[in-house]
């Protein structure tokens, strides 16, 4: 196996040929931010929460090979202010009721936020989207005010489940997830079509039915340390 | 001869639910209406439409920051037909019991020291400075410590039972989402003997305050009404958490009894006034002018036949007995509320040695339903939610009648009684008078004195305003 060396905040990471920073950080047990990018998953680039500087120039670690002998930056104030800003945007973009909705403790933005100690979310106007929860299929529930359009779902859908339900319509700011039919009822999905999209979905976006708020406080994903607190614990396993 | 007035006490400064009072002088300085306005609550009622039903037990108590338990659970409660379970599993219920003492706890015990004891032992004439809790602090510091440890106490049971202090999350569609390890029913326990001892206290002084002042508590906005509250199925007994409904009139005879809360809708009925956000509930069968009642604890202490733990119903006994029946002195929900306070420490002590609170089946299924009515008896009084869930999940229709609301009429009637006893014929509007139409408001503990009174004053501004629109007069008390 050929490799090759790298740095990220100084220390240094080995790196397969073929793997990309964030992959390599990972296997290293350093935790790079990322909210797009998910295990499993094809790379989509799309979020740039993960962005780093490599060499100086600012990459997506999600997409970027891992550069030789490259010197990255990853934990600097001004890219996690960087990073910041855009949470903050997705907040500002879709409607985030925390204290109310049942992903709260087990979603990645919410998590995300914290990391980043987004504590002041009102920098920008809210776009107060109005978007009507999709209750109409038995076993799931789609409520897009809180989407995030990471396409994680779409790409879930198409690669792994192969059924192609999720997708993106519309453009620019108007790009949004919808479903290949009127609603979730009408595209003959079985929960078992959806079931990795749901998993994959990283806010309270694509919910199964009845779970609500079965787990308890404290058990929570995000009960135990910020978001990516584990990423040691993850590469030694 | 001078113009009609219209004198407006209204509070400045409010987190939720706002009150301000009118009080209508004629031409002769006398009172000829007082009316008290609060914001409803319609807009969760509203707001609440289209979203999933297991998320309603969590949204609606956003309703309040004082007791969101009661709404957490009467809306589980609700939800728990809706999905099809009569009765959630034992750990459940007792789960969810245990949290709700805890909360009647806290927050009569915020309510009587915090908000009410200023005024009990300093009187409602003394100056503002005077009647806040500091002051209490600072000269009954022991009576000061103990209320803040009985509402941690109270809080605390909240936190184990529901996973926060406020706003939790632990009732869920047809039982609970967690137990109670037994690490922290021991923690508990150890105290209890402290908070029964402080709760004996408690309802001594608020008993002795009532039994001393008799002639103050039974002409204070003391008028007859009718009462309702749930009480235990077959016994009549007090039960906070489940029952059916009772109402009494003013002599104690029944006018309904046992009554199934999904039958509220035939025997209430809401009136709507034009000058008011917020409805006057009524008895269907006696109308709009004779049918409004009251709730709350003194309500309570009036319907049930009993109380089922010793100490509690022996000083239920004796209020009930210094008042000659059925109490109508608005002055002694205070006793009430301390009579509850100590029935609560009395249930939490007999849940913690329940070893259902560590049983593992914590949630039912049942046959989907569309329409769900779930009743509790919350601090404040009796809370009806409401809801029809259509086959997707969402909730199409909610309706809430909360405590405050129950109590609209009784509230009003008690504010124009102070006004034309204290105001009507007065030249000059003095902060004691105003002070006596905050005390009438505050006995009924509307959901409004919660954020008014946290520091145990109402800032209030009174405008005197001629018949021509102009202020003749305006008085303002924020401090
Ligand atoms: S999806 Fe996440 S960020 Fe959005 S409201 Fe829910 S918990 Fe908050
Ligand atoms: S539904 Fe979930 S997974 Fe799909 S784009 Fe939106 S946030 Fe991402
Ligand atoms: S995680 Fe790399 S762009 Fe989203």
């Amino acid at each position: 196996m050929s490799g090759l060396r790298f740095e990220i905040d100084g220390v240094e990471i080995a790196a397969r040929d073929g793997q990309t920073i964030m992959e390599a950080a990972d296997a290293a047990g350093v935790y790079i931010p990322r909210l797009c990018d998910h295990e499993g998953l094809r790379h989509q680039g799309g979020c740039r929460v993960c962005t780093v500087k490599c060499n100086g120039r600012s990459v997506a670690a999600c997409t970027e090979p891992a550069p030789p002998d490259a010197v990255v930056e990853n934990e600097t104030p001004h890219i996690n202010k960087m990073r910041r800003d855009l949470v903050e945007m997705l907040f500002h973009e879709g409607n985030h009721l925390c204290p109310i909705c049942e992903a709260s403790g087990n979603c990645e933005l919410q998590a995300m936020a914290y990391r980043l100690d987004m504590t002041d979310p009102t920098r920008f106007p809210y776009l107060e989207p109005c978007r009507p929860v999709d209750a109409s299929h038995p076993d799931i529930a789609l409520d897009t005010n809180r989407c995030i359009s990471c396409g994680r779902c779409i790409r879930a859908s198409q690669d792994i489940d192969g059924k192609g339900i999720f997708g993106y319509v519309g453009r620019g700011i108007h790009r949004h997830v919808a479903v290949n039919g009127p609603d979730l009822a009408h595209t003959d999905a079985t929960i078992d079509d959806v079931a990795v999209s749901a998993d994959v979905c990283p806010v309270g976006c694509i919910i199964r039915k009845r779970v609500g708020f079965s787990r308890p406080i404290g058990e929570r994903d995000s009960d135990h340390g910020l978001i990516g607190s584990n990423a040691k614990a993850k590469a030694d396993d | 001869m001078s113009e009609p007035r219209l004198i407006e006490i209204s509070p400045v400064t409010r987190v939720e639910g706002h009150g301000k009072v009118t009080i209508h002088l004629d031409a002769d300085g006398n009172v000829d209406e007082a009316r008290l306005h609060i914001v409803e609550f319609r807009g969760f009622e509203r707001f609440i439409r289209g979203r999933l039903m297991w998320e309603v037990p969590v949204i609606v108590q956003r309703l309040c920051g004082i007791c969101p338990v009661s709404h957490h659970l009467a809306a589980a409660k609700a939800m728990d037909q809706i999905a099809g379970v009569d009765r959630p599993p034992p750990t459940a219920e007792k789960m969810r019991r245990l949290m709700h003492y805890g909360q009647v706890m806290q927050s009569h015990v915020l309510h009587f020291f915090h908000l009410a004891a200023p005024d009990l032992l300093f009187g409602f004439c003394a100056p503002a400075e005077k009647r806040n809790i500091f002051e209490v602090l600072k000269e009954h510091p022991e009576l000061g410590r103990r209320a803040i440890m009985m509402r941690k106490f109270g809080q605390d049971i909240i936190e184990a039972t529901a996973g926060k202090k406020i706003h939790g999350t632990a009732a869920i569609p047809g039982g609970i989402n967690q137990n109670l390890p037994i690490e922290k029913r021991d923690a508990f326990l150890k105290d209890l003997a402290d908070m029964e001892a402080w709760a004996l206290d408690a309802l001594a002084l608020a008993r002795n305050y009532t039994l001393e002042h008799m002639e103050t508590v039974q002409n204070f906005a003391a008028f007859p009404s009718h009462y309702m509250s749930i009480v235990r199925e077959g016994d009549g007994a007090l039960d906070l958490y489940d029952g059916n409904l009772r109402a009494i009139n003013q002599a104690g005879d029944r006018l309904f009894d046992q009554l199934p809360c999904e039958a509220y809708c035939d025997v209430i009925t809401e009136d709507v006034r034009p000058w008011s956000y917020m409805k006057f509930p009524f008895f269907k069968s006696l109308g709009p002018d004779d049918g409004w009642y009251r709730v709350g604890p003194l309500a309570r202490m009036n319907t049930i036949d009993f109380i089922d733990t010793p100490l509690a119903n022996a000083a239920r006994d004796e209020l009930i007995a210094a008042n000659g029946g059925v109490a109508h002195a608005i002055l002694a929900n205070h006793w009430a509320r301390m009579i509850e306070v100590l029935h609560c420490v009395e249930k939490i002590r007999e849940l913690l040695h329940d070893p259902d609170l560590q049983g593992t089946e914590l949630r039912a299924t049942g046959d989907r339903r569309f329409e769900g009515i779930g009743v509790i008896e919350a601090p404040r009084g009796n809370l009806i939610h409401h809801y029809e869930v259509d086959e997707n999940d969402q909730v199409t229709y909610c309706n809430l009648i909360v405590s405050t609301t129950h109590n609209n009429e009784g509230m009003n009637r008690a504010v124009k009684d102070v006004a034309i006893k204290q105001i009507s014929g007065q030249p000059e509007i003095t902060e004691g008078m105003l002070n006596q139409v905050e005390v009438a408001i505050r006995s009924h503990d509307p959901c409004l004195s919660c954020a008014t009174h946290a520091l145990g004053q109402m800032p209030l501004k009174v405008d005197v305003i001629d018949a021509s629109g102009s202020v003749i007069a305006s008085r303002a008390t924020d401090s």
